[in-house]
C-alpha cells in the first residue's frame, strides 16, 4: 500500500534514492545522505504522505562495506495508516565523516534517539541541538556498538579492587565460572579450534 | 554492661569480659540489620517477594529499610550495577557506619552475570567489599533467607571471608525421579 510513498520518493528525488524494495511487506528506500533531511521534510510536511510520527531512529554498523554506517528512520502515520523505513549510509571504512542532517525539527522525537545513535555509534548529526552521550557517560572513549570496539573492553568509573588489598580472590568465584554454565558465554580459548 | 566490667574485675582474665561484650554485640547485631536496598533491575521484583508476607524476611529482624546509609547495616546490592552507577554505589558503601555488611543479591551483583561487556561490573566485588553472595538468576526467594542466615552466622563468629550460599536440593526432582527404574550403573 505505502508503495505507493516509494513511487512518490523517486518522483521527487530521481536518482538520490538509491535503492528501494519491499521485502517482507516492509517499504524500505535507501536515500543519498545530501537530501536525507529533504526527504525527511518532504515526507513529514506533505498532505499525502503525512508521517507524523517517528518510531524509531537507529543506526548499523556494518564493517565490510563502504559507506559503513547505515542510518535507518522508521516512520508512520497516524492520519493515513502507512509506514515506511527510510536509510542513508555515511561513514569511510575507518568510521570517519559519519555525518548525516539532523530530523530533530522534523520530528522532535528524533531527539534522543539521534544521541543515542551518536554514542554508540559515532555518528554525528548535523544541526542537533544537543548532541552529547546519552546511555554512557561523558569519560567513556569510542563507539561501543561499533564492530571494532572489543567486546570485553570495559571502561571503569571507579578503580577496581586490587586483591592484595581486598584479601580475597576477586576473580570470578565458583560457582560463578566465566561462562556461568550457558554454552553461548565467552570462553577463554581452549585449544586449537576444530574447523 | 556495668555486670560484665565487674566480671572483667574480678581477676578471671580480661580476654574472657572482652569476648562476651562482642558476643553479645554480636547477637544484638546479627537480628537488627537495617537494610538498605540498592535495588537496580529485574532481581528487584524476587526482593519484594522476599519482603512480602509470604517470605518475610522480618521474621529474622532484617525488614526495616533505611533510605540513608548513614543508619543501615547491611547494604543489599539487588541487580546489575553498571559501570555508570558504579560511584554511586562506592559512594554509599563508604557513607555507612561501620559495622557494615554488604549482600550481593543474584548473579548479576555477584558476577556481572551475562551482562560480559563494556555496561556492566563483573561483580560488586570489584568496588566494594562483600559479604555473602547469593547466586540465581533471580535467586529464589529461600536461598536469600539461607544467605541471610549465613550472615547471621557469619557475625556471630565474627567471620568476615566472603561466602556463597550452597544450592538447596531441588524438592522436584525427587518427584521426577519417582516411577523412573534405576539406571544401569546404579
Ligand atoms: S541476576 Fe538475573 S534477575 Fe537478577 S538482575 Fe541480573 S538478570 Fe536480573
Amino acid at each position: 500500500m505505502s508503495e505507493r510513498v516509494l513511487q512518490a520518493l523517486k518522483d521527487k528525488f530521481g536518482d538520490k534514492v538509491v535503492a528501494t524494495h519491499s521485502d517482507f511487506g516492509d517499504d524500505t528506500a535507501v536515500v543519498d545522505p545530501s537530501v536525507w533531511r529533504a526527504a525527511c521534510e518532504f515526507l513529514a510536511s506533505d498532505a499525502k504522505m503525512a508521517f507524523d510520527m517517528c518510531t524509531d531512529l537507529c543506526g548499523v554498523d556494518y564493517p565490510d562495506r563502504t559507506p559503513r554506517f547505515e542510518v535507518v528512520l522508521h516512520l508512520y502515520s497516524i492520519s493515513k495508516r502507512h509506514r515506511v523505513r527510510l536509510k542513508t549510509r555515511v561513514g569511510d571504512e575507518y568510521g570517519d565523516d559519519a555525518v548525516v542532517d539532523s530530523v530533530v525539527d522534523v520530528w522532535k522525537g528524533a531527539d534522543w534517539l539521534e544521541r543515542e545513535t551518536y554514542d554508540m555509534l559515532g555518528i554525528v548529526f548535523r544541526g542537533h541541538p544537543d548532541l552529547r552521550r546519552i546511555l554512557m557517560y561523558p569519560e567513556f572513549e569510542g563507539h561501543p556498538l561499533r564492530k571494532d570496539y572489543p567486546a570485553d573492553k570495559t571502561q571503569p568509573l571507579v578503580a577496581y579492587r586490587e586483591e592484595a588489598e581486598a584479601g580475597v580472590p576477586l576473580g570470578k568465584l565458583a560457582p560463578f565460572g566465566p561462562d556461568e554454565g550457558m554454552s553461548f558465554g565467552r570462553r577463554p580459548p581452549v585449544g586449537p579450534t576444530e574447523n | 554492661m556495668g555486670e560484665l566490667n565487674q566480671v572483667t574485675l574480678e581477676g578471671s582474665g580480661t580476654g574472657f569480659a572482652t569476648t562476651k561484650l562482642s558476643e553479645l554485640l554480636a547477637w544484638a547485631r546479627k537480628y537488627s540489620l537495617f537494610k538498605y536496598p540498592f535495588v537496580t533491575a529485574c532481581c528487584g521484583m524476587e526482593f519484594m517477594a522476599l519482603s512480602s508476607p509470604r517470605f518475610d524476611h522480618s521474621r529474622f529482624g532484617a525488614e526495616a529499610p533505611r533510605f540513608s546509609p548513614r543508619q543501615s547495616d547491611l547494604l543489599w546490592v539487588v541487580g546489575t550495577i553498571s559501570q555508570r552507577q558504579a560511584p554511586v554505589l562506592r559512594r554509599v558503601y563508604e557513607q555507612m557506619m561501620e559495622p557494615k555488611w554488604v549482600l550481593a543479591f543474584g548473579t548479576c551483583a555477584s558476577c556481572g552475570g551475562f551482562y560480559d561487556n563494556y555496561t556492566t561490573v563483573a561483580g560488586i566485588d570489584k568496588i566494594i567489599p562483600t559479604d555473602v553472595y547469593v547466586p540465581g538468576c533471580p535467586p529464589r526467594p529461600e536461598a536469600v533467607i539461607d544467605g541471610l542466615l549465613l550472615l547471621q552466622d557469619k557475625i556471630t563468629s565474627g567471620d568476615r571471608r566472603p561466602a556463597i550460599v550452597k544450592p538447596r536440593e531441588d524438592p522436584i526432582r525427587d518427584l521426577v525421579s519417582i516411577g523412573k527404574k534405576p539406571s544401569a550403573e546404579t
